[in-house]
């Protein structure tokens, strides 16, 4: 018990003490305006990728659909903010949980049967979700989109605004880390993972599977749901066309890159990910090439990703560091 | 409702179901024998709508319009095949005995690879191309207020015979007896001395051939070809081929069919708006009610 | 060990992008464009980001801006609204753009106005039609007119020229600039007395139209509006041929570079557009035969919008004597001259769309079988 809650210290600090170095260089000038947006943006995918991680690393079952859960959260706290006034967080935590009902309504039907059907369902509940968005014109704004969608904050000082974006995302961010990295350490976490290890020997273990099943595939369209949200007050702009199949596609290569089942896997992959995009520019029509290969490659001779199914424990580097003597587990 | 626009709705449905049809076998046929989800069958669609039209402008003026037109598919149908069988080669079969998601990401990666690498070829490039449609398949033949086009007849009768060519080869040949084996018990399959790989490969290249001609057709019926252009009817097919049962052939004609059918009626009488949510609110009715399709047999798993 | 070497290596790459950049000099004024110049619609993106270049080189022959070099700023949105939201805070914060042109389609500037308004950044969009693009505020403005004129123009154009009666029409329910059209045309055309007999749509990136096109043939309209781009529209018109509709079609500025995409089947079809390259006017003239021989192409009239929105922005600098926001807003505001695509002025007190007129071209048949060309027809002032 001790050891645990030196454990939750050392993690809080080391969070605090990560946000307060990147808001601090941002303040004094050292990080640029744009890229602490970069970051902010990679906080979200990262969100987001931890969401599909739970359902595909940590469950096994593929999802193609998170822009779709994320377009839901989205416009969900777009259209609370907007249209009825309701305060950011709410709205975002509202949007989350619209997710989350979506994500129960399409797991129903599907996470009964094995196989690949996850894969395909979702992916065509992401195009029905944009055909749908494309035509409530009068909630959703349609095909020209939701804009002047209000931010996290208007100070009229822009480094200071683009900071609390930051804080904003870095606070749901953490909370994502630990309630995932909580849940699969859980009874039903350790049930949710055999699951994916072997679905017939769990059942016949005496598990509901597809109770586990739907419990992680509606904690991961909640999450997804709340990146959306953010994302709604990162931007300011909605679009249908943006939330396609090609963008649930980045944070399966987000969690793949990091490794399936790794959480700090996922947090690595994604801010990769981010700068890469940044920096792949330079490859213009080529970066989808490469892209692709690269997602085949990693398949093919890398499948374990940047961590695998394994986390760099913070906690244990701290105490290293820090001489309190952590051993090892 | 008007009957003759009825009828004329339902030709044209047949006419498009007939293509979804030809490219849903592809999939039906790799699901059934490898059990994996070819994501990049659709865009073995485009490359074979690629083929053809080159074929196509380079034959026309050297032979007469039919001859044109079925070198056109013999070298659509030959690439395709060929890429089929590269893929498989190098990106799915080190993964046979991966985890099955390893190989669906795979899949993702080489439709990615196959759009993209056609975008940035100099001679494909990512602007539209317009499909020039040969002058003896212009025009359209009347038949007592029903209007067909000649493409429409060309497509309906291609699809039918590679169906029924299809169907022989799969029910009467050794290598489709052999075929059907692995699909069955692939383990089975190689104690009883079938090469599971050699049928494997020729599994993925009857399917890409038959993707290639449907790649052909659809750039006849829509004469506008573009690296994207296999996205939308891969998808279709693939809700096609699981609403017929995956892994069954007469499932995957039937099935395109009927989403052809199902989409055209819905633009004709329901909601343009709303085709595309059809199609997939399609899919997910039959895996609530069947999830097995119509003709698929329900396979329970042996511990 | 390997690994461990490697997320130092990533780790020290991830600092040295966080490093600030080098601000711009200060004998230079940066002005920004985000262009689409990969991604389906890059064939627009790239000529306009030439005429831009070319505007701008042609200034700095000429002795420059407030006796300072303008230096154009390039970034690709890719057609997408979030890559256009980074790439205008990168402008603005690394580059200090004190204008942008940009950005092309109506989703990517409508998710930045609002931005550039705040950050008091003059926004000078060539071609985004969307008819709230002005709404954000005073900042932002555009060098070619919006959707409800050219459905206004289309609309007249249709009654008083070809005295249709009756129109009908198909459009992209997924994209707003096409939806825009269908709305500002059906009602300019219905409070002119006509009848729309029928209203047809399709999703973005559809290839069979026949569904619509059965029960548009069986309406049988006068005139059929396509409010598309050019490679939908080809396509449409193919098939709108084979369901035996042979009434003329109309289009707006999407139809643009239709003459080279497209065969017989768009012989005596009719678009709105901005310019008419063959029109016998000066600034068209010496600017088409400049274009074409530095690029060795003919400009679209994106390009030419590209080029009069960075002379607006130059010209509206010299003006206001200064390259403070407020000054040369007002200076941007009073802008009335002629440029290649016609005499630009916004009038006071309103939103900042130019009051323009606008062209109608005719297709024709060409030199080749199959080659349609393009002809003047008409310039309509609604």
């Amino acid at each position: 018990m001790k050891k645990k809650g030196v454990d939750f210290l050392l993690l809080l600090a080391a969070g605090a003490a990560v946000f307060l170095l990147i808001a601090g260089l941002a303040w004094i000038g050292v990080i640029g305006e744009f890229y602490l947006q970069l970051i902010s943006t990679a906080g979200i995918y990262i969100i987001v990728s931890l969401s599909l991680n739970l359902i595909t690393g940590f469950t096994g079952q593929l999802a193609l659909g998170h822009a779709g859960f994320m377009s839901i959260g989205a416009y969900t706290a777009a259209i609370f903010v907007m249209r009825l006034g309701v305060p950011l967080l709410p709205s975002v935590l509202l949007g989350g949980a619209m997710s989350a009902l979506f994500g129960y309504l399409i797991g129903f039907p599907t996470l009964r049967l094995r196989g690949d059907y996850l894969a395909i369902t979702t992916l065509g509940f992401g195009e029905i979700i944009r055909v749908v968005l494309n035509n409530l014109e009068g909630i959703t704004g349609g095909s020209a989109g939701l804009k002047s969608i209000p931010g996290f904050s208007d100070t009229g000082d822009v480094m200071l605004d683009a900071i609390i974006k930051f804080a904003w995302i870095f606070v749901f961010f953490a909370v994502t880390v630990a309630v995932i990295s909580n849940l699969v350490r859980s009874s039903p976490g350790r049930t949710i993972v055999s699951v994916r290890e072997d679905e017939i020997a769990s059942t016949s273990m005496g598990n509901d599977v597809a109770r586990y099943k739907m419990l992680s595939f509606t904690v991961s369209a909640l999450f997804a749901g709340i990146g959306g949200g953010l994302y709604s007050a990162l931007f300011n702009y909605l679009n249908p066309s943006n939330f396609n199949f090609l963008y649930s596609v980045n944070f399966v290569v987000i969690a793949v890159l990091g490794g399936l089942g790794s959480i700090t896997g996922t947090v690595l992959g994604g801010l990769i990910f981010t700068f890469a995009q940044e920096w792949l520019r330079v490859l213009k029509d080529f970066r989808l090439v490469v892209f692709g290969l690269l997602l085949i490659l990693l398949m093919l001779f890398w499948q374990k990703g940047i961590m695998g199914s394994k986390e760099l424990s913070i906690t244990r580097i701290l105490r290293r560091i820090l001489g309190l003597g952590g051993k090892k587990e | 409702m008007d009957l003759l626009l009825f009828l004329q709705q339902l030709l044209n449905g047949i006419s498009l179901g007939s293509v979804y049809a030809l490219v849903a076998i592809g999939y039906t046929m790799v699901y059934g024998i490898v059990k994996l989800i070819n994501f990049a069958h659709g865009d073995i669609l485009m490359i074979g709508a690629y083929c053809g039209y080159y074929a196509f402008t380079w034959a026309q003026g050297t032979a007469s319009p039919g001859l044109a037109i079925a070198f056109a598919f013999a070298l659509a149908m030959g690439i395709s095949a060929l890429t089929g069988v590269v893929v498989e080669k190098t990106c799915y079969r080190p993964l046979r005995n991966a985890p099955r998601i390893n190989a669906l990401i795979t899949a993702i990666g080489v439709s990615i690879v196959l759009e993209n690498g056609a975008r940035v070829l100099p001679f494909m490039g990512p602007n539209p191309r317009q499909v020039r449609i040969p002058e003896a398949l212009t025009g359209v033949l009347q038949f007592s207020g029903l209007t067909i086009s000649k493409v429409q007849v060309l497509t309906l009768a291609t699809s039918i015979a590679l169906m029924l060519v299809l169907t022989l080869f799969v029910q009467y040949t050794r290598t489709g007896k052999a075929m059907r084996a692995v699909s069955h018990d692939q383990q089975a399959a190689l104690l009883m001395g079938i090469s599971v790989d050699r049928i494997v490969s020729i599994t993925f290249a009857v399917g890409a051939a038959l993707g290639g001609a449907g790649g052909v057709l659809f750039a006849m019926n829509f004469p506008m070809i573009d690296p994207y252009m296999g996205i939308m009817p891969g998808l279709k097919a693939f809700v096609a081929a699981v609403f017929g049962g995956i892994g069954s052939i007469p499932g995957a004609m039937l099935g395109g069919l009927v989403m052809g059918v199902a989409e055209t009626l819905t633009k004709g009488f329901i909601s343009t708006k709303l085709a595309d949510a059809v199609s997939f609110g399609i899919l997910i009715v039959i895996l609530l009610v069947r999830p097995a399709g119509i003709l698929g047999k329900a396979t329970r798993e042996k511990v | 060990m390997f690994k461990k070497g490697l997320i130092l290596a990533l780790v020290l790459a991830f600092v040295a992008t966080l490093l600030p950049a080098c601000a711009a000099s200060s004998n230079e004024i940066a002005i920004g464009t985000i262009m689409p110049i990969s991604g389906p619609v890059s064939a627009y993106g790239t000529q306009a980001r030439d005429a831009s270049q070319m505007a701008v080189d042609e200034i700095n022959a000429k002795g420059g801006v407030l006796g300072k070099k303008l230096v154009l700023y390039v970034e690709d949105d890719e057609n997408s609204p979030e890559k256009t939201v980074n790439a205008f805070n990168k402008l603005v914060t690394e580059k200090k753009i004190v204008a942008l042109v940009g950005g092309l389609t109506s989703p990517c500037t409508l998710s930045i106005v609002g931005e550039a308004q705040k950050r008091k950044i003059v926004l000078v969009t060539p071609s985004s039609t969307n008819d709230t693009v002005t709404d954000a505020g005073d900042y932002i403005f555009r060098s070619c007119y919006n959707d409800s004129f050219q459905g206004r123009v289309m609309a007249k154009f249709a009654g008083e020229n070809l005295s249709a009666k009756t129109a009908a029409i198909i459009f992209d329910n997924n994209n707003d600039y096409s939806k825009g059209l269908k709305d500002s045309f059906t009602a300019a055309f219905t409070a002119a007395g006509g009848t729309v007999v029928a209203t047809e749509s399709y999703a973005t990136g559809d290839k069979d139209f026949a569904a619509q096109l059965t029960k548009i043939a069986a309406a049988s309209p006068d005139v059929l509006f396509v409010p598309d781009y050019y490679n939908t529209v080809s396509l449409i018109a193919k098939q709108a041929r084979s369901a035996g509709i042979e009434v003329p079609m109309l289009g707006a500025d999407g139809w643009d570079e239709i003459a080279n995409n497209a065969g017989d089947e768009v012989l005596d079809c009719y678009y709105s557009n901005h310019y008419s390259p063959d029109a016998d006017d000066a600034e068209v003239k010496a600017f088409v035969a400049a274009f074409k021989a530095k690029y060795n192409v003919e400009p679209n009239a994106l390009a030419a919008l590209a080029y009069d929105a960075t002379y607006m922005i130059a010209d509206a600098l010299k003006a206001a004597g200064s390259t403070d926001p407020e000054k040369f807003k007002a200076a941007m505001a009073a802008t009335d001259k002629k440029f290649v695509t016609g005499q630009i002025s916004f009038a006071a007190g309103t939103k900042h769309d130019p009051v323009k007129s606008a062209v109608i071209l005719k297709l024709i048949a060409g030199d080749a079988a199959d080659k349609p060309k393009v002809t003047y027809d008409a310039t309509v002032n609604p």
